[in-house]
């Protein structure tokens, strides 16, 4: 594949159809620009700060954009919230939908066909095979991004962090706690 | 089109491997066909786009990565946009008889292009049909073409969870129709409702369907 992409590519630059600076550029942004330390942040506010996290939950793309995050695969967003009785699990079962300005790119496996066939179908399964197991009597939600609104997971602020700082509880927000495939 | 992309509810593909954070692209031309797809000049949009991966006949599209994919389809719109030729493809040199375009993104344009806020909410006359809380059934409609309707929700009743104003409607925008918006909806169905009996009576499964997709239950 290395080979026939590097040739394609030497064609439309060839071609003047693409700026090879720009493909650079694009690739920067996936690689360093946009990512889960992003929805981390996020998720540290609204744990810190109720008047945010009520914001968030009613107009997650507003109040994403607050802390600067906002584009393509972002227009419309939408934040679920775990707690003791509810746990989210996101998920596209079409094809890849994923929120790329707070999480980035998706992890190979959400892309891939076993997380989609089953995540709908076997979510207890699914989390447990991440290494999480749910109590029968909590409530599981999945959410299956079918069109042009994007989720994201609040997840439960662990035990015994009421002394940490905003940054130092942004680096305990996983990504797959905020696709619900794992707790906190 | 009730292809193998459909695949919610179905079992015996395997388990997902989990995998550390931290990599956009698990290989550099990844990287390069993620980019080349969102600079190339093609004619396109978001639906359009995933339809063309939809095509892929289902064996390879099960068989093939997800950024294979991806080449696959942005090298069938070169072509058939007329942008690039096949001899052009195959051998990786440009016919020194075409034209040279001039590159529509260029390198400083890319961060506002990629952080612009865009929408697919549009203004509509007609009211929403429906409000939430209320029964509605998933239409049991079989399209050729592109769809957000999946199979496993057609012919199962949920509830309106939340009304989301109007979408550009898929299976218009992807087939050249205009963006041809329509009321978007959450609905809610239980995974009973979905799965059986068997399945946790507090689970649920809620997805973003378009009216067309729904009935009053």
């Amino acid at each position: 594949m290395a080979l026939r992409v590097k040739a394609l590519e030497s064609l439309l630059v060839e071609k003047g159809l693409v700026d090879a600076a720009a493909l650079d550029a694009i690739v920067d942004h996936f690689e360093h620009k946009v990512g889960p330390r992003n929805g981390a942040r996020v998720v540290a506010r609204a744990w810190i700060d109720p008047a945010y996290k009520a914001r968030l939950l009613e107009d997650a793309t507003a109040a994403i954009a607050e802390l600067g995050y906002a584009g393509g695969q972002g227009e419309h967003m939408v934040v679920v919230e775990n707690t003791a009785q509810a746990h989210n699990l996101v998920v596209c079962t079409l094809c890849s939908c994923y929120p790329w300005p707070v999480l980035g790119l998706p992890p190979v496996w959400y892309k891939s066909s076993p997380y989609r066939s089953r995540a709908v179908i076997d979510p207890r399964g699914v989390i447990a095979e991440f290494g999480t197991e749910l109590a029968e009597d909590v409530e599981v939600r999945v959410w299956d991004s079918t069109a042009e609104i994007r989720y994201l997971v609040l997840p439960q602020r662990p035990a015994g962090t009421e002394d940490l700082s905003e940054e130092a509880l942004a680096a305990l927000v996983t990504r797959d706690g905020m696709i619900g495939t794992a707790k906190l | 089109m009730n292809g193998v992309h459909d695949m919610g509810g179905m079992q015996g593909l395997g388990r997902p491997e989990p995998e550390p954070e931290g990599h956009a692209f698990h290989a550099a031309w990844e990287g390069r066909v993620h980019a080349m797809s969102l600079a190339s000049p093609t004619r396109s949009n978001i639906d359009a786009g995933r339809h063309q991966r939809e095509l892929i006949p289902g064996p390879e599209y099960l068989r093939m990565s997800y950024y294979e994919k991806w080449f696959r389809s942005l090298s069938d719109r070169l072509i058939e946009q007329g942008l690039v030729t096949p001899e052009e493809l195959a051998t990786g040199q440009a016919d020194p008889a075409a034209p040279r375009a001039t590159p529509r993104l260029l390198a400083p344009d890319v961060e506002p292009a990629l952080n612009r806020r865009g929408s697919y909410v549009r203004e509509i006359a007609a009211p929403a049909r429906f409000k939430p809380g209320d029964a509605v059934r998933a239409r049991n409609i079989h399209p050729d073409g592109h769809t957000r309707l999946p199979r496993y929700v057609r012919g199962r009743s949920g509830l309106i969870l939340r009304v989301n104003g109007a979408h550009v409607f898929p299976d218009s925008h992807a087939h050249g129709q205009g963006e041809d918006p329509r009321p978007l909806y959450t609905v809610r169905f239980t995974a009973q409702e979905l799965w059986g009996e068997a399945a946790n009576p507090r689970d649920s499964v809620s997805l973003d369907l378009w009216e067309p997709y729904l009935e009053r239950a």
